[in-house]
């Protein structure tokens, strides 16, 4: 820690003096770039319509209040959708994902050319939300449930892939040693040294994805792909917010219910 | 299990099997009739949910080369035909992204510090956690159709947005992570005689602060991602672009969006794993 002689007191300084200017300077052009960046966004901002923000925040709000409950009947059949998508969904995604990862991580990949490829399909399935994944869908497949499924499995591949193929490459590799010393064959390593070691985490992993897909399946609908949403888009367009406040309730229990589900199972696995 | 356990049915027929020299390995629920009870379940639900589901598959077969399509338009990739839309989109995206990350961040730190058990009290500490819970349970495009209704059309509903959701994120790791900091500092700074912001500023913050920045830098990232989603509903950024592009079937513009944006994400996450090397 630097002492600074200021006249003849010493004053203790958090930083040296120069390492205090590069710090300053690192702040200020971070600010910078924050004021620029906000001056772009109210450029393209209408503030007029900021004027009544508070009346249109009130009026929404009293209009939601007390939510329509009469639906509530006619909304079980969506929502069991929204839950046979993320659950569906995620099943196909981890089917996908599960080799995908025992050929994305270094030491059990057959050959490093298979392993870029499995990485290059695991970063473009990430790095695309379900949502867009659902619009691509509609159009191919059709709107529908099923759109919905492809696109959860499709966006649940990379995350459950790099969570997994980073659990595999973390494994210790003295069983792995043990097994192969017996003569044992590659599938036999893979089934009796490395799938003990990484089960418990891909359950854990499985359970996280279908607990977020759950989420992710809620709002599918606005796009077409089924579920819930499908209610919600109509109930928004129709400026119906007493039933759009019914669908949010719905939507807050089943992911509470989700979330628990899923906090309970991976206390037990892991 | 110990050995000297009266051996059941199943325990039995392993031994028999064992002495003529197979073996297998035990099963994961040792109760036979849970095991068939679960497997039943989940075989029953497959059904009941493929029955759910319907495929017109004429409809599919027809979307094939719709699909096919979109498939080698990622070979061929158009970026200048629409590339005006483009860079306006993905401009407009990175900084909603960088500004709701900001100010998503700052108004996290107060949160989180209210959120943590250990050193606010449960009023507080109440408060904080159902902001925290509001924000996490809905998604970010759900949040978006409220302020988009609320603030109009626009960049600056999205910004709202992502920073909404941000500090739900942040706040709920910063207080897990302030739960978890070592006792001894926060007394020793409280024992000099620090008054709060003092003590929060030298005994908090050192032990928190590599975690916050890599937590923001991974925020940035999500928020990148969820601004290409948020103009599908209105709130700006490259998503309305590709919508557009989508419903248009011009999968080749589409096909050159979601290419930047994978590479946008790879080159953040590339980033943000040096500048958390360099912060620890």
């Amino acid at each position: 820690m630097p002492l600074i002689k200021r006249g003849d007191e010493p004053v203790w300084k958090k930083r040296e003096p120069l390492k205090q200017y590069a710090h300053w300077a690192g702040w200020m052009l971070g600010g910078m770039l924050f004021v620029w960046c906000w001056a772009l966004i109210s450029e393209n901002t209408i503030w007029e319509f900021l004027y009544d923000a508070d009346e249109q925040a009130a009026s929404l709000i009293g209009r939601m209040i007390p939510p329509d409950w009469s639906i509530t009947g006619s909304l079980m059949r969506p929502l069991w959708d929204t839950i046979n998508i993320a659950t569906v969904g995620t099943a196909l995604g981890i089917l996908i994902a599960f080799p995908l990862a025992f050929l994305a991580a270094r030491n059990t990949s057959p050959h490093p050319a298979l392993r870029a490829f499995a990485l290059a399909v695991i970063v473009s399935s990430r790095s695309i939300n379900a949502l867009i994944w659902a619009m691509l869908l509609v159009t191919i497949v059709g709107p529908g449930i099923f759109a919905g499924m492809l696109a959860i499995a499709l966006r649940s591949i990379g995350f459950v892939g790099k969570l997994l193929y980073e659990a595999i490459e973390e494994i210790h590799p003295t069983p792995v040693e043990a097994l192969s010393a017996t003569g044992a064959g590659r599938t036999q390593v893979l089934a009796y040294a490395v799938w003990p070691q990484i089960m418990p985490a891909f359950a854990g992993i499985s359970v996280y994805r279908w607990d977020i897909n759950i989420r992710e399946a809620t709002t599918l609908g606005l796009v077409g792909a089924g579920g819930i949403g499908l209610q919600m888009n109509a109930a928004i367009n129709n400026l119906a917010w007493a039933q759009v406040a019914t669908v949010f309730v719905l939507i807050f229990a089943t992911v509470v219910a989700s979330e628990w589900v899923s906090a309970k199972v991976r206390h037990a696995v892991l | 299990m110990s050995a000297s356990a009266p051996a059941s049915g199943a325990d039995s027929k392993r031994l028999a099997q064992l002495r003529d020299g197979i073996w297998k390995p035990l099963p994961l629920i040792r109760d036979a009739r849970w095991r068939w009870a679960l497997n039943a379940s989940v075989l029953l639900y497959i059904v009941l949910a493929w029955l759910s589901v319907d495929i017109n598959w004429a409809r599919v077969a027809q979307g094939m080369d719709r699909g096919l399509a979109f498939m080698a338009s990622f070979l061929q990739p158009d970026f200048i035909t629409r590339g005006g839309e483009i860079f306006t989109g993905l401009k407009e995206s990175l900084t909603m992204t960088l500004a709701s990350t900001v100010i998503g961040v700052l108004l996290a730190i107060p949160v989180g510090l209210g959120a943590a058990r250990n050193i606010s009290p449960l009023p507080v500490y109440l408060f904080c956690r159902s902001i925290i819970a509001l924000s996490r349970t809905f998604q970010e495009i759900i949040i978006a159709i409220l302020f988009v209704a609320m603030f109009g059309f626009g960049p600056l509903a999205g910004v709202v947005t992502l920073a909404f959701a941000t500090i739900g994120f942040m706040a709920k790791l910063l207080a897990e992570d302030i739960e978890d900091t070592q006792r001894e500092p926060l007394e020793a700074i409280r024992a000099t005689g620090a008054s709060w912001l003092q003590w929060v500023n030298y005994a908090v913050q050192p032990q928190v602060m590599p975690r916050l920045i890599g937590l923001s830098l991974y925020r940035l990232d999500i928020n990148f991602r969820e601004s290409a989603v948020i103009g599908i509903v209105g709130a700006g950024g490259i998503g309305a672009t590709l919508n557009t592009s989508i419903n248009r079937y011009d999968y080749d513009t589409s096909a050159a969006i979601l290419l930047l944006i994978i590479v946008i994400v790879l080159m953040s996450e590339y980033l943000s794993g040096y500048v958390r090397k360099w912060t620890q």
